[in-house]
């Protein structure tokens, strides 16, 4: 095992992508992530690899989808009102099926919004975010080391499946710092050559990167090959976490620092004699709606607790799918849930809930 | 074993860095930790804080609404986080510029002339290590030695001539309360 | 025996699908041309955005990367730092290159990306079915300036390739146009030149190239060729903006 170093959530992300083959960073700067491209800044140039400050957010999303077309594993890194620029590129790269790992360190919206904490992009994550019917792959971390195990396993899903994925962390993430380790390395000369990739039509027929198709039908096809792309994913990538479920009569559904958060709140309740766990999708595209669905047969109610007014619980309801009542408690806009309040709620649930 | 702490001060006082160090001597001792710096205009100045926790058990929530102790370096920290201190908790203030009394009876208060000392040593900067000494002579959540080694990582190759100053000032801190 | 013309290998064999009397045509075999003659067409990637050369990429016989309206230059950057030893060109239109993508060009040539931009300068949106651009002559009737370019309204027409020489970034900025066989000559040459430029790793190279649009124009393919020489001519001035002494 590798040792241990303290270091902030954007620095361990930056450096997690490096060991992964990562070589290729486009961004822009924005609190709270700035941290991330700066540790790239200086990195990347130690391992032969380009670190690139775009002239927007739009530009640098751009030249994700130009590195990603060219075949390298790349990284860009932005906070909410830069993800809804990087949209652009983000539509067209999963449009032409290639991957490229985007990481969002969520900050209060909407507009200007804040630079505090927050998980209201949830939505925009996980139900495509830019035009058209795409779906990322989005891998949401509670802790440091997962963010680091997280960003490492979403180049090697982005590969798989040719898609973009998309590391979802709010504020808090970005900004901790917890102990980590980084238990592997990826030389980039040592990943299989993406035969598809333009890097010269040398000795074969030319590759064409491309999201066009203004024949409907051919559209319509592809398409069809995309959402294939997703049921793959549904069936092969779907993670989570549990705590305490086993002697539950209720659970909290939480992701991300929240989900940490509502873990302390459920410590308390145990102490209390409530039966309550806690269920933490860590992948929220592919959803872990089979695990809520299986406990809905089995618990009295649900409580989905999210630093935002309540985007996850609309997955939690479909999964629950009118078995239970399914509670939610909010805070948003840099506001952060605390334990006493997600006890309050705990309590509240119990007597029958809203 | 868990302790929450809060650390809070102009921007310059180093509480960053003190908190920093304390989460890796825990690191270092093996326990689990965090360090939850606040961020945003906070940091051009004004009041800085980050949060520590220390844990034998994987830790929860990385945030701290009731802190076992804080270590509060002005008087705008000392008003701001010492009504959520726990009950039986401690408040360790720099007395050197806070002259207030503290509105509580139910925490112990800890005045360290944090200044005071640091300008004895020579340098005020060393103002947060006599802080944290007297809060490793409040609770010793690691060893001092473990903190005195950790100087040696956390500070950059180009501060390493000001490790013996740092030491002397967790002594001081520590010597307070002996 | 020497084979004097012949088709292009860098080109496909799939049929334009531009206009009757657009010369997009010849600036595609230009572009052939060049790629056989430097014998780069296995090295080269080629970026076409949104416009009517959004299909560019049926008819280069070389790897292409279609892009989104007006970043064609982010794109190429990518590729490019990717691949710093292959040739990596755009393939841009005025609507493109001088109204949404001009922080794209400004950047790219500024960071002197070594990347060689053609644009193609034809005063008008053509793809969208003759709407305004930013290149658009004065007085210039559009389908949304349907009296005629007003310049207290809508600006005026923009000169690109003057504002892009003065950049550090920029080695190689020339205008040439494509109306008549020696002006069709001279833009091969240009070119030729901004990719052996770019070969030669020298920094961002750009040819803009003047050219029709006799259907959005309204007027014949013919008539189209006299009111480039007229109209356009005068504001767009040909001849290498920079660079021109360097080899």
């Amino acid at each position: 095992m590798a040792e241990k170093v303290l270091m902030k959530g954007n620095e361990a992300i930056a450096e997690a992508a490096i060991k992964a083959g990562c070589r290729y960073f486009f961004g822009y700067p924005i609190t709270p992530q700035n941290e991330l491209p700066e540790y790239m800044s200086r990195r990347l140039p130690e391992v032969g690899g380009v670190f690139l400050q775009a002239e927007s957010e739009v530009a640098a999303s751009n030249m994700v989808y130009g590195a990603a077309g060219a075949g390298a594993r790349v990284l860009t890194s932005s906070s909410s009102p830069g993800i809804s620029l990087k949209m652009e590129g983000i539509s067209y790269i999963a449009g032409a099926e290639l991957p490229a790992v985007i990481v969002n360190i969520m900050r209060g919206g909407p507009g200007l919004g804040g630079i505090q904490s927050s998980q209201a992009d949830y939505f925009q994550a996980t139900k495509g975010g830019g035009h058209g019917d795409f779906r990322l792959c989005v891998l949401a971390p509670s802790t440091v080391q997962e963010a680091v195990d997280l960003t490492m396993e979403a180049f090697e899903i982005a590969d798989r499946y040719r898609n973009p994925v998309m590391v979802l962390g709010d504020g808090i993430i970005g900004q901790m710092m917890e102990p980590v380790q980084f238990n592997k390395e990826i030389d980039p000369a040592d990943l299989p050559k993406k035969e598809w990739a333009t890097d010269g039509a040398r000795g074969r027929p030319r590759n064409i990167i491309n999201s066009l198709a203004l024949d409907p039908q051919d559209l319509e096809n592809h398409n069809l090959v995309l959402k294939a792309k997703y049921e793959q994913m549904k069936e092969q990538e779907v993670r989570y976490a549990t705590y305490l479920l086993d002697d539950a009569d209720r659970a909290i559904v939480a992701y991300g620092t929240t989900a940490r958060i509502a873990t302390s709140a459920i410590e308390m309740a145990r102490e209390q004699g409530i039966r309550v766990g806690l269920i933490r999708p860590i992948s929220l595209f592919p959803f872990p709606e089979k695990v809520i669905a299986e406990a809905a047969n089995r618990l009295d109610s649900f409580l989905t607790v999210e630093m935002s007014l309540g985007q996850m619980v609309e997955d939690v309801r479909l999964a629950v799918n009118g078995k239970k009542p399914v509670f939610f408690y909010g805070r948003t806009a840099g506001m952060v849930p605390s334990p006493e309040e997600i006890l309050e709620q705990i309590i509240l649930m119990g007597g029958g809930g809203e | 074993m868990k302790e929450e702490i809060i650390m809070a001060g102009f921007g310059g006082q180093g509480v960053m860095s003190l908190g920093r160090l304390l989460t890796y001597a825990g690191m270092k001792e093996g326990d689990e930790v965090s360090w939850m710096p606040s961020y945003g205009p906070e940091m051009r100045g004004g009041t800085a804080n980050c949060t520590v926790i220390i844990s034998s058990k994987q830790i929860p929530s990385p945030l701290s609404s009731q802190p076992d102790a804080i270590i509060v370096m002005n008087l705008p920290s000392l008003d701001k986080f010492a009504p959520c201190v726990k009950r039986g908790g401690a408040i360790l203030l720099n007395s050197s510029l806070i002259n207030k009394e503290v509105d509580r009876d139910d925490v112990k208060i800890i005045k360290v002339p944090a200044n005071q000392i640091a300008n004895e040593l020579g340098n005020t900067k060393v103002a947060n290590m006599v802080m944290l000494g007297a809060y490793l002579a409040h609770k010793r959540i690691v060893k001092l030695e473990t903190v005195k080694a950790a100087l040696q990582d956390v500070f950059p190759a180009r501060r390493h001539n000001l490790i013996p100053i740092n030491q002397q000032a967790l002594d001081r801190g520590v010597a307070l309360l002996n | 025996m020497k084979l004097l013309a012949g088709y292009p290998e860098a080109l496909t064999e799939k049929p334009f699908h531009y206009c009757p009397g657009c010369l997009h045509g010849i600036v595609h075999r230009l572009l052939a041309e060049v790629m056989d003659e430097l014998e780069i067409r296995e090295d080269t990637i080629g970026i076409a955005p949104v416009g009517c050369s959004v299909l560019a990429y049926q008819y280069f016989n070389i790897d292409m990367h279609e892009a989104s309206h007006g970043r064609a230059p982010a794109v190429a950057t990518g590729v490019k730092r990717v691949h710093p030893d292959k040739v990596v060109f755009t393939y841009q239109g005025d609507g493109d290159l001088a109204s949404i993508g001009t922080a794209e060009i400004v950047h790219a040539a500024n960071r002197g990306e070594k990347i060689t931009t053609i644009f193609i300068n034809n005063a008008i949106y053509g793809m969208t079915g003759g709407q305004m651009a930013p290149t658009t002559l004065p007085e210039q009737k559009t389908t949304t300036s349907p009296y005629g370019r007003d310049l207290d309204l809508a600006g005026h027409p923009i000169k690109m390739s003057e504002m892009l020489s003065v950049l550090d970034g920029s080695i190689f900025i020339a205008r040439v146009s494509v109306h008549d066989p020696k002006h069709i000559r001279e833009a091969k040459k240009m070119i030729k030149k901004a990719f052996l430029l770019q070969l030669a790793g020298k920094g961002f190279t750009l040819v803009e190239v003047l050219s029709t649009c006799p259907t959005n124009w309204g007027i014949s393919p013919l008539a189209a060729i006299d009111w480039l020489k007229e109209n356009m001519l005068p504001v767009y001035p040909l001849g290498v903006l920079k660079g021109g002494e360097i080899d």
